[in-house]
């Protein structure tokens, strides 16, 4: 590998750097939308199973061509765009949606050493750029030149910023208890703890310690993607969301924008509570491969709450963020900021 | 050049050009955008500072909250745009006075340090610190009665603002959940016995 290394950074001289930051950008996004889209395969899959029924089986066997079938047909339909509408920024807009949830993967640590880039505070870069997100439902929402649109977009954006603060007290308390902003220190602060020293890693991790952040975070994370049962801003069966004027590629961006999403909070999740990389318990090596399993777990977890619960009626999602989480977190927070300092502290 | 001299001109370029559509772009919602990419750009001159935590701050607050709120109301107002402009000749000396003020004040705090800028090192930090918890260290030791009195002045514009826009305590009828969950059948269902009557 090292020689194959030496070879190409030969060949490409000064330029190198750039070409070695390319291939790595392109090693991370190419799986990404691999996992995109076959997570919409797997959705209408485990969904199809909970309500009895067979799911997508015709492309390909047992169906597996299909997303790559939905690709295409999205990619070969026509755009239209609304007269009267601002061509530019409604053409921007799905862009804006997709690219924050792209962007974040440069920060997230794979295992001790695999992450793009190592800065110091990518815990806020994450936080940071993940609220950029907002805005390519705002502007789609508004230069569709529609109520309908326009009125799915605030609904939309409301909720995001809503929810989007008791996620940051959620992770203002793990910053806390791990005494860093990088996610790989994150990780290995986890690995620490009475429990972790006999060999039951999965009772150190954050996930008990802090167990109501847990719960806000992961429920947050499914308001802040618009996913069921969270999910006024586009309510397939009855409301008419933000996207109401899209078609073609441009709409399916917006659905990647969500998919995407949905796998990053997956990572953020099992990487700030459920020990990233870290092996469950001490016999078996720590791996990427427990990253993965634990994001899989998660992104379960969101396609089972699809195919559970009803949605929220809109008033109540606003209640449930405001006026439920957000006192939760500030008391959890000044629980454990009391916890650090006393003689009981496990953190240390 | 150097590269990150490419890249400081490159986002300088970017942060004066949005400025300037600020002021200039017709529509309110076009100009709100470019003040997101002029935050933005500064953003990434901060970070080029070696200031991480600025540089993230003003993404996450100025373009992921405030200029939310921002484009929100702009958004939903209805500006007639022949309005706005028609005392634009009468009020701008007033403004070129305020704006040739403001110039010159600014000038005059960073011209006494930092006259040869790109001259200057830019400040090494060592290796293996972090300012983001150099800086949480100082506002919470040093400055923390200047870092208390302005959550203090926040505070009290949230309750003004409160104030402001509250118009006594709700008159419609609304439902509350926790009153819902506590019904029982008996509440909402009453089972009458009534004896047959005969038809003659």
């Amino acid at each position: 590998m090292d020689t194959l290394l030496q070879y190409f950074s030969g060949m490409f001289g000064s330029a190198w750097p750039l070409v070695w930051s390319l291939a790595k950008i392109v090693a991370i996004v190419a799986p990404l939308m691999l996992g995109v889209a076959y997570l919409t395969f797997w959705e209408r899959k485990v969904i199809g199973w909970m309500q009895v029924r067979i799911g997508p089986n015709r492309v390909g066997p047992w169906g597996l061509i299909q997303p790559i079938a939905d690709g295409v047909k999205l990619l070969l339909k026509e755009i239209v765009i609304p007269t009267k509408s601002s061509t530019w920024i409604f053409l921007m807009a799905p862009g804006l949606a997709i690219a924050p949830a792209l962007a974040c993967w440069a920060v997230i640590p794979f295992n001790d050493t695999l992450v793009l880039a190592n800065i110091d505070a990518s815990l806020l870069y994450v936080m940071a750029i993940a609220s950029i997100g907002v805005y390519g439902i705002i502007l789609s929402g508004w230069a569709s030149n529609s109520k309908y649109a326009f009125l799915g977009g605030m609904r939309a954006a409301a909720q995001m910023i809503s929810y989007e603060i008791a996620m940051g007290f959620a992770l203002v308390t793990v910053l806390m208890v791990s005494n860093g902003l990088n996610l790989a220190d994150i990780v290995r602060a986890q690995d620490k703890g009475m429990f972790a020293e006999h060999g039951l890693g999965f009772l150190s991790w954050n996930w008990l310690p802090l167990l109501p952040m847990f719960v806000v975070y992961l429920i947050s994370g499914v308001a802040e993607t618009n996913r069921a049962p969270f999910d006024v801003a586009e309510g397939e069966s009855e409301i008419v969301g933000f996207h109401a004027e899209y078609s073609g590629m441009a709409f399916a961006l917006f659905f990647l924008a969500e998919y995407a999403n949905m796998i990053l909070i997956a990572a953020l999740t099992s990487i700030m509570f459920l020990g990233g990389w870290l092996s469950p318990v001490g016999f078996l090596p720590d791996s990427i491969i427990w990253l993965f399993g634990k994001m899989a777990f998660i992104l379960l977890l969101f396609l089972w709450f699809r195919a559970t619960f009803p949605r929220y009626r809109y008033d109540q999602l606003m209640r449930l963020g405001w006026k439920v989480f957000i006192p939760v977190c500030l008391v959890w927070l000044t629980v454990v900021g009391v916890w650090m300092m006393s003689p009981w502290n496990i953190w240390k | 050049m150097e590269f990150k001299t490419v890249v400081f001109y490159a986002l300088s370029a970017v942060l004066i050009f949005a400025s300037l559509r600020v002021i200039t772009a017709r529509n309110p919602v076009v100009a709100a955008l470019h003040l997101i990419l002029a935050f933005f750009s500064a953003g990434g001159i901060w970070a080029l500072l070696q200031a991480e935590f600025l540089a993230i701050s003003i993404v996450l607050v100025y373009v992921g909250a405030v200029m939310v709120l921002f484009l929100f109301v702009v958004m939903m107002l209805d500006i007639n745009l022949d309005r706005i402009r028609e005392g634009f000749w009468s009020y701008l000396p007033l403004g070129a006075i305020v704006g040739i003020v403001m110039v010159a004040e600014l000038g005059a705090v960073l011209g006494a340090n930092y006259v040869g800028v790109l001259e200057a090192d830019a400040p090494q930090t060592p290796a293996g610190t972090s300012n983001t918890k150099a800086l949480g260290r100082l506002i919470y030791t040093d400055f923390v009665y200047p870092f208390e009195l302005a959550s203090v002045i926040l505070l009290v514009a949230i309750i003004a603002a409160i104030a402001i826009t509250y118009r006594g305590p709700k008159k419609t009828k609304y439902t509350d959940p926790a009153k819902q969950i506590r019904v029982q059948a008996k509440d909402r269902v009453r089972v009458l016995q009534m004896p047959a009557e005969k038809q003659d």
